[in-house]
């Protein structure tokens, strides 16, 4: 693990040394760049408490991450044009206060994934990766055929949402917001991983029969797994849409979906920062060889064809060696 | 509203179903026989139609269009199962998912660099098209009413296929018992190349004619994959009449709840409120029928495995 722990390390001090360094050399395109990766990272640490810690595949996640992205553009499009979200029983404003933003958007992605979860984990393996699919295109649909938010073309928001005492609108400060967002998200899946909930879900994944049998709950587990990794993935959803300042359904679509998986396992899967390694390498990837060619996609569906078939364990795993685990 | 439209949707909803179902019926046999789950199921559908469009294009006959849809996706279809995902069967759904999800990419870019990224259009031929009177003095596009016709056809030469040949019997066995068969002696991995590229034929052969009412373009094939994805949770992984009874809910309860959910807010709401409330109602329709059977029956309608 020792080599991991380095790998890590070297890790965080990137994140923290390319921006500055990219702001040193009046490169603000640079400084954008890493604040996608930082926030897809963020959609990528929720999902791997779902699929690393849970073993759940939910190909759905992208509800959450439009979720989050709508929570955004409601709200401030409503503070933006004077408009009281509700008027009764009491008015409502909407606000550009990324705190409450984020917090609302925890919440909704929190209920989102509760109904999403309950209805889902009735069942499993690959009838619960099918149904996970199907909810994220529902929302998908609905987001399409909602005229009040923009519909098919989505919602653009003029001005960045503020947080108190810090300009939000200079792109390295912004930065700074996500990374110690995603710290955050890390923490709290490090902290979930030993803990004694983390423990006994991942003994629910490795035998549910056996789970039960010493009297825990496999279902309640996941359930409850399921809600704090799709909450996580809200929060960044929320972020995505304040570095573009544009929502659309896109961030609902299922391809979305398919991209934080492939952040998870890019990375390697069940690894603490996996998920981050694997949406710098994304990221990386798509401003390289999308300069290379206007159709990356090939090379990307090459690459990941080539780390499913012939190295398990993605980037992290091909470098650090295999995880110690006890499965 | 008049009886005729009802007429109208409902085989409008029943044409949706059979095109469906030609879809469900390969994933479901693909599931039901290797336990694969295959995302790149739609990227065949669009070879499917992209190669009909090419076919038609340069010879102007739609029967060699969709001869050579069935034979492109059978193809590619082997290919791919030659190549890939052979590797995946022992594998767990995660490393199906990604290595099909890659396909997914590998054929839409392709497909792209190759055609480009405007739509082809595939017509339909003079010998098809135009209305046909129905019982009831109902006029129907004559096309719509044969992909009915195919459809229904080719869901019972597949039941026939699976009950009473030896191909079938194989099939089944493989879907009971792997070990076994290989054992008695069949090859097991021709099998599956076989069942794999029927699988894709069914889907290139959707396509093909679906491609003909709407446009051919890149990308055409995953919202189908995903509404394939509801059928057959609904009907239960691998079963085919579980595929058809589903395909064909999915079908109506889609085309019948665009036309039925705006007018029914209509009558509590102002008209511009409910169409946009119905509309967007009727969009998650299907997905609140398969939340229902889920609740009612996890496994699905004719399921019998988790």
């Amino acid at each position: 693990m020792r080599r991991e722990t380095l790998f890590n390390t070297a890790l965080c001090l990137g994140l923290v040394a390319f921006p500055l360094w990219a702001q040193a050399t009046d490169q603000p395109f640079l400084i954008t760049l890493a604040t996608r990766a930082v926030i897809l990272a963020l959609a990528g640490v929720g999902l791997n408490i779902a699929l690393g810690l849970g073993g759940l595949v939910s190909l759905g996640h992208a509800a959450f991450f439009g979720i989050g992205g709508y929570a955004m553009g409601i709200l401030a499009s409503h503070a933006q044009n004077y408009d009281p979200l509700i008027e009764w029983p009491l008015s409502i404003e909407g606000t550009t206060s990324m705190p409450v933003i984020w917090l609302i958007a925890l919440a909704a992605s929190a209920l989102a994934a509760l109904a999403i979860g309950a209805l889902s984990l009735r069942t499993s393996g690959v009838y619960f990766i099918m149904i996970t699919l199907a909810f994220g295109q529902m929302f998908y649909y609905f987001a399409i055929s909602w005229p009040a938010y923009g519909g098919e073309d989505g919602l653009s928001i003029y001005v960045r949402n503020g947080f108190p005492g810090l300009n939000t609108l200079d792109p390295l400060t912004f930065y700074g917001l996500s990374l110690a967002m995603l710290a955050l998200g890390l923490v709290v899946a490090w902290q979930l991983a030993r803990s004694p909930f983390g423990l006994a879900l991942n003994a629910a994944r490795q035998s549910a029969m056996r789970a039960r049998t010493v009297g825990l709950s496999p279902y309640g587990l996941r359930l409850t797994a399921f809600v704090i990794s799709g909450t996580l993935t809200g929060l960044a959803g929320a972020l995505f849409a304040d570095l573009n300042r544009f929502v659309s359904p896109t961030m609902f679509s299922w391809q979305t979906s398919g991209e934080i998986v492939v952040f998870v396992i890019l990375g390697g899967v069940a690894r603490l920062f996996g998920p981050v390694a694997g949406a710098v390498l994304f990221v990386t990837l798509e401003h390289v060889l999308g300069g290379v060619s206007d159709y990356w996609h090939i090379y990307l569906g090459a690459l990941l064809l080539g780390v499913v078939l012939f190295a398990r364990g993605g980037l992290i795993g091909s470098i650090c060696g295999p995880a110690v685990r006890h499965d | 509203m008049s009886a005729v439209l009802l007429a109208e949707q409902i085989l409008n909803g029943l044409q949706f179903g059979v095109m469906l179902f030609l879809m469900s019926a390969g994933l479901t046999l693909v599931f039901g026989v290797m336990g694969l789950i295959n995302l790149a199921h739609g990227s065949l559908y669009m070879i499917g139609a992209f190669a009909a469009a090419a076919v038609a294009g340069a010879t102007g006959s739609f029967l060699l269009a969709l001869v050579a849809a069935l034979a492109a996706a059978a193809a590619a279809g082997a290919l791919v199962e030659m190549l890939v995902i052979r590797r995946l069967y022992d594998r767990d759904h995660l490393d199906q998912v990604l290595a099909t999800f890659a396909l997914i990419l590998i054929f839409s870019e392709g497909t792209r660099w190759v055609f480009g990224s405007f739509p082809l259009f595939l017509d339909i031929p003079p010998w098809l098209s135009g209305p046909v009177t129905l019982p009831g003095g109902i006029q129907y596009p004559t096309y719509r009413l044969v992909l009915i016709g195919v459809g229904l056809a080719v869901a019972g030469a597949l039941g026939l296929l699976i009950t009473r040949t030896r191909l079938g019997i194989r099939i089944r066995a493989g879907e009971s018992d792997r070990e076994m068969i290989a054992a008695l002696g069949v090859d097991i991995r021709r099998l599956y190349t076989i069942v794999f590229a029927l699988g894709a034929a069914l889907a290139g052969l959707a396509g093909a004619l679906v491609g003909a009412i709407q446009s051919v373009q890149v990308g055409m094939g995953e919202p189908v994959l995903i509404l394939a994805f509801v059928v057959i949770v609904i009907g239960g992984i691998g079963s085919i009449r579980g595929a058809l009874v589903g395909a064909l809910l999915v079908g109506l309860t889609d085309t019948l709840g665009g036309l039925f959910l705006p007018r029914l807010f209509a009558l509590v709401m102002e008209p511009s409120a409910a169409a946009s409330v119905g509309s967007a109602l009727a969009s998650m329709a299907i997905y609140i029928l398969m939340a229902g059977v889920l609740i009612w029956r996890p496994t699905g309608l004719y399921g019998a495995r988790a």
